[in-house]
């Protein structure tokens, strides 16, 4: 790996002595990846597909599609009905933005388990949560635009949580809308939105790779890159098997664009948004779901009281409780590097971690299940025990497990266990393969 | 690629099973990735609500003998024109060798419905909409229409005579559903006949 590829073709040369791009692709192909990568570690570029997936259906889907209340949802049926494979790039759009987020919570629950917020990559973690919370953002304004019934009452409640905010919530709900409820002037401004967030998220992306090559990848083990023995060149290897991750993936999103297109939707959004009746059960996308049980699961009196005393002087009705710790669900998930204080990344050397992680991953899926049905019942009670065990995960038992837990002896090197727990790694020959990239 | 590291390396002569699995490989892939493309270019072509209205279907009973209707056919103006006998004579008469774009004037109408000319109104120049469909229009020399933008002259049979156009008017497709009603876009199945 030398630092100044010398490339053979003069025109290479020349452009690549004024603007290094060359240079740059070459470092990205020889990019020393940790050798013991699993297959957890592909949902990163599964992401980074997606998002490209996404850029290229939403932009032609564009050329077609009207932002006016009056035409949008026809100028969608058209889209499905008369377009020459509309129905094809809108049902890809509209899944893909489901297989997006499933592959971007592996890859957050993969970091969860395996420490990869750690130090040194707090920075890189912080930029993924940005993007969720873009991607979030971004899939909210989306799924407004086909201005279905589901639409326009998910637009309509989601919008009103910013009500709750104590003096000017209502002020600020209206500037959201542009009006006096939700109407074309929001359906302009949540397509321009739509529009323009996933290029910030791709700036982010940008980012968040920029700190993913500064100090290369965590790994399964959790332990730091010791020497060049512990690492292969990105590429081929690994480029081929993110491909080869990508070629299963796109199995499994095909399916579900040619046989279950409509799995993850609501037959509702097939009804044009009536600003006069609401559908009997609002839900919003699975991606939500958790989210959702977190904001209704506030008791009316108990964690509003709580909050008012904490804050002291702001009255907190449970609304706005409900919308803080929903935001707050996240903003306890970007403070991982700093509740987690435990030296060892990889829940695989963390004995009483690793069961925890399964707990908090059943929560989240318990969670996503409550948010699915009617606020009511039993439904309600296990709801809040796992919101409270959510923030009680992330905010007091991490904090207590990195003080109490003993962690397994960690091996020396990435090249340790394969070379059978002895040697000295350094002298052997594996460096050898890296030249050839 | 793949200098045999490791690979297959069955033939001395530099060919190995790696090679051809790498070339097979990149083949099946480029024909995936057309097959993928294909959708994203197709949907740019007119949809099917667009394709729905690609004929124009339009009265004629109410023209009279030397009068001009002009009607809108796929975005474009199409002329027709009710010839009087003098003018179908003169557009049958016409020495073929003095045209631009030789075409007698039975190619450019149907069979027994001679009197019926039926044209995309677009100068074969530059696209202006040629005069000669009101009354007190110039017609120029030659009867039929004169472009106003560079002086295009074309016959009573929608031919380029003079001026800087290279082709005569298109005939666009067109079939008579009855003798009172023309669907401009469609062709007569009889035509061929």
């Amino acid at each position: 790996m030398s630092d100044a590829p010398r490339f053979k073709n003069p025109i290479v040369r020349w452009v690549d002595h004024r603007l290094p791009i060359f240079t740059f692709m070459h470092h990205q192909q020889v990019y020393p990846t940790p050798k013991n990568l699993n297959y957890w570690w592909n949902f990163g570029s599964l992401a980074g597909i997606m998002l490209v997936v996404m850029i290229v259906t939403g932009i032609v889907l564009a050329m077609h599609y009207t932002a006016n209340a009056t035409m949008a949802f026809d100028s969608v049926e058209r889209i499905m009905r008369d377009v020459n494979y509309g129905w094809l790039i809108r049902y890809i759009h509209m899944n893909g933005a489901s297989m997006f987020f499933i592959v971007v919570y592996i890859h957050i629950f993969r970091g969860l388990y395996y420490g990869s917020y750690k130090a040194p990559r707090e920075l890189l973690w912080l930029l993924g949560i940005v993007i969720l919370l873009l991607m979030m953002a971004t899939a909210f304004m989306g799924y407004v635009l086909p201005w279905g019934q589901m639409s326009f009452w998910g637009a309509t409640v989601i919008t009103n949580l910013f009500s709750a905010i104590p003096l000017v919530g209502q002020s600020i709900v209206t500037w959201l809308w542009g009006g006096f409820s939700v109407d074309n002037p929001t359906l302009n401004r949540f397509f321009s939105l739509h529009y323009l967030l996933p290029f910030v998220i791709f700036a982010v992306v940008f980012l968040h790779l920029w700190a993913l090559h500064h100090h290369k990848s965590n790994n399964p083990l959790g332990i730091d890159i010791k020497g060049p023995q512990d690492t292969i060149p990105f590429h081929p290897y690994y480029t081929v098997k993110d491909n080869f991750g990508i070629g299963v993936f796109f199995i499994v999103f095909a399916s579900l664009v040619f046989f279950a297109p409509n799995l993850f939707g609501e037959p509702d959004n097939y009804i044009k948004a009536n600003p006069l009746q609401t559908p009997p059960h609002i839900v919003p996308e699975w991606y939500f779901l958790p989210y959702y049980a977190i904001l209704r699961a506030t008791p009316d009196n108990f964690i509003g009281g709580w909050l008012t005393s904490w804050l002291g002087f702001i009255a907190v009705p449970a609304k706005l409780a409900g919308v803080i710790l929903m935001f707050g669900s996240l903003l306890v998930l970007a403070l991982q590097p700093w509740f987690d204080r435990s030296p060892v990344r990889s829940a695989r050397f963390r004995p009483v971690y690793k069961w925890f992680f399964w707990i908090i991953l059943l929560d989240a899926v318990v969670l996503g299940y409550c948010g699915a049905k009617p606020p009511e019942g039993a439904y309600v009670v296990i709801a809040r025990l796992a919101a409270a065990w959510y923030f009680f995960h992330f905010v007091i038992l991490m904090p207590l497990l990195s003080v109490f837990e003993r962690p397994d002896p960690l091996p020396h090197s990435i090249s340790e266990p394969v070379l059978k727990g002895g040697g000295s790694a350094p002298a052997r020959a594996p460096a050898k393969p890296m030249e050839k990239a | 690629m793949a200098h045999g590291a490791g690979g297959g390396g069955d033939d001395p002569h530099g060919e190995t099973r790696r090679d051809f699995l790498t070339l097979a490989t990149g083949t099946i892939g480029a024909f995936g990735v057309a097959a993928v493309a294909w959708p994203f270019i197709d949907q740019m072509n007119p949809a099917a609500d667009v394709l729905a209205l690609s004929t124009t279907e339009v009265d004629i009973s109410k023209i009279e003998v030397g009068q001009s209707i002009t009607v809108l056919w796929r975005g474009h103006p199409v002329f027709i024109r009710r010839r009087t006998p003098e003018e179908i004579k003169a557009a049958e008469d016409v020495n073929l060798a003095d045209l631009k774009d030789p075409q007698p004037d039975s190619d450019r109408v149907q069979k027994g419905k001679e009197q019926w000319l039926i044209l995309v109104g677009v100068c074969t120049h530059l696209g202006c909409i040629p005069l000669g469909q009101k009354q007190g229009d110039p017609r120029g020399e030659f009867g039929g229409w004169f472009c106003p933008c560079h002086g295009s002259q074309y016959d009573t049979s929608g031919r380029i005579r003079k001026g800087p156009a290279p082709q005569n008017l298109a005939v666009p497709p067109y079939a008579f559903e009855s003798d009172t009603v023309v669907l401009i876009g469609a062709e007569q199945e009889a035509k061929k006949a």
